[in-house]
């Protein structure tokens, strides 16, 4: 048995190592049309010692992967995949460039090769056309069914939002009496609202991943407080809130940057983390930096017998970002 | 743990008694009303009452801002206006005891918070951190931009120093009272800070920590000029013989 495996073994590595000429193909008489080339023994055995390393690191990354448990193994199966796509590519190069037989040929534009036939397809073309007697309309025909396919191609992109009707976008789920809750359905007292920290607010009994649901609320000191007239009456005792989705892009508010010390740090501010737009609560949500091209949509609040923040009415403006003939009416309830 | 072993220590040889890192002794006031004269006063004014439009008052501060402020070395201040920032600390542990000290001393305010990050779970850190924190301070806390001020990285940032910020709100970051972060929550968030000091980067080179577009334009231009290499290599016209 132990025999018969080494004759085996020594006949297979006879036959893969051995050095020998292919059999032809066909009869060798003819004259060759590829130039015999030189032999590049040095070139052949760089390209068989790339495809053996591609072959040792294609199996490391299998026994890597084998051996679970290593420390970097991602790293390592990356590495053994990644050096031996490199090699088996170098060895392709090397095969291209230096052992298989080249040579460069210029070949003319071949002449028109069929002058009579080409006349006769456009004949024929023109003369098929003689049971036609109303061409024009024929023509519009064509023409309409391949312009309203264009057009049937075209039509979903309404789906990319509205083009005539933008109701849709002015409606809020805030209106008159609604009590505003936390991001876990608590409804917010106006006591639990502190100076120099911000909340986040949803509508009571109204869908949380609307647009026009969130709200940040913050408190102001009275004496920071600079409403412009048209938003009179918004705050309730310092508290004023507003849409949480900025009017550029759309991010959510997420930072509030509200001074320890006020006389000798930033004003406080609402800002937008993805494009820094900033907002100023004390004076309504005015802009005060950044893309935003509108004030942020302010809420009026009240706090009603039991100390509860409710909405006192709508936003003052559309909610989120902007849109052609956004400044046209206010928001919608 | 160590530092505050080495606390006690030094106290204990100090002033050869058994007392705690927390106790004050009036020794330990006076000296800080000393060095309060010398590195405070001249902003925060006397016995801690604050000037105008400089200066806040330090009345009911408390040990806790005055422990953040000074071994943070955001106090004392280069220029007044200017954002704190972390530098290298002018007290030693002593000096820094004895000031604390005093400024508690000043009012009722809160004592020096004791988080225990080995109490928190770090998912539920990650989830809070991510809703108060990483606006600003960046997921991974690497620091960011908020406009009008720098929120900073937090790599130095001990345990303390962070259970003490979220409290204070030092300079424009907001305040966040215990009904907004438990000291449960805090303990989770502290957590979760310190896990992405040093995070487990499975991905191999981190790049900073910022994310996909740092990564991408690193993989582009090491995978385009690779990509031009191998154009050139393989394209290369062959000469005529």
């Amino acid at each position: 048995m132990r025999e018969r495996l080494r004759t085996a073994a020594v006949v297979l590595g006879l036959l893969v190592l051995r050095r020998r000429r292919p059999e032809p193909l066909l009869p060798a008489e003819q004259e060759p049309i590829v130039p015999e080339g030189s032999k590049q023994p040095r070139a052949e055995l760089l390209a068989l010692g790339l495809l053996l390393f591609a072959v040792v690191c294609f199996a490391a990354f299998v026994a890597v992967y084998a051996l679970d448990r290593l420390p970097r193994q991602t790293q390592l199966l990356g590495l053994a995949l990644g050096l031996g796509l490199l090699s088996l590519a170098a060895a392709l190069i090397v095969t291209a460039k230096r052992l298989v037989v080249t040579e460069e040929l210029e070949d003319d534009y071949p002449a028109f090769e069929h002058p009579e036939e080409q006349e006769t397809i456009v004949r024929t073309a023109e003369e098929s056309g003689s049971r036609l007697t109303r061409r024009r309309l024929f023509a519009l025909g064509l023409g309409a069914a391949g312009g309203t396919l264009g057009l049937a191609l075209l039509a979903p992109l309404a789906s990319l939002g509205p083009v005539i009707d933008m109701n849709p976008f002015y409606r809020v789920p805030w209106r008159r009496g609604r009590r505003l809750i936390d991001e876990d359905g608590r409804p917010y007292r106006a006591s639990e609202i502190d100076e120099g920290t911000f909340y986040t607010a949803f509508p009571e009994g109204a869908d949380k991943e609307e647009l026009g649901s969130p709200l940040v609320v913050v408190r102001l000191r009275q004496s920071e407080l600079d409403l412009p007239p048209e938003n009179a009456g918004y705050a309730a005792r310092g508290i004023v809130a507003f849409s949480k989705i900025c009017t550029h892009a759309g991010c959510a508010i997420a930072l509030y940057r509200t001074p320890l010390y006020p006389p000798a740090e930033p004003k406080p501010a609402l800002v937008c983390p993805c494009h820094y737009s900033t907002f100023d609560p004390a004076t309504g949500g005015t802009v005060i930096f950044g893309p935003a091209g509108r004030k942020l949509p302010m809420l009026p609040l009240t706090i009603d017998r039991r100390g509860y923040l409710r909405a006192a009415g709508t936003f003052d403006g559309p909610v989120g970002p902007s849109w052609w003939g956004v400044r046209n009416r206010g928001a919608k309830a | 743990m160590r530092r505050r072993l080495v606390t006690v220590a030094v106290l204990a040889g100090a002033l050869v008694l058994p007392l705690g890192a927390s106790a004050a002794t009036p020794a330990q006031v006076e000296r800080g009303n000393h060095l309060y004269g010398r590195y405070c006063l001249s902003c925060h004014g006397a016995k801690g009452s604050g000037t105008p439009n400089t200066a806040p008052s330090l009345r009911g501060a408390g040990a806790l801002a005055a422990d953040f402020y000074l071994r943070t070395g955001y106090m004392p201040l280069h220029e007044v206006g200017t954002q704190p920032r972390r530098t290298r600390l002018l007290f030693d542990e002593g000096e820094l005891q004895a000031l604390t000290a005093y400024v508690a001393s000043l009012g009722q305010g809160p004592p020096i918070p004791k988080p225990r990050p080995s109490r928190g779970n770090l998912a539920e850190g990650m989830h809070a951190f991510t809703d108060h924190c990483a606006g600003c301070h960046q997921i991974v806390a690497e620091g960011g931009y908020v406009t009008g001020a720098l929120p900073p990285a937090l790599e130095n940032a001990t345990d303390v120093q962070i259970a003490e910020a979220v409290r204070i709100g030092p300079y424009v970051m907001p305040t966040f009272s215990k009904q907004q972060i438990s000291d449960r929550t805090l303990d989770s968030i502290i957590a979760y800070v310190d896990y992405v000091k040093h995070p487990d980067d499975r991905g191999g080179w981190a790049l900073g920590h910022l994310g996909p577009v740092p990564e991408g334009l690193v993989t582009w231009l090491i995978a385009a000029a690779l990509a031009v290499v191998f154009c050139v290599v393989i394209g290369k016209r062959l000469r005529r013989t």
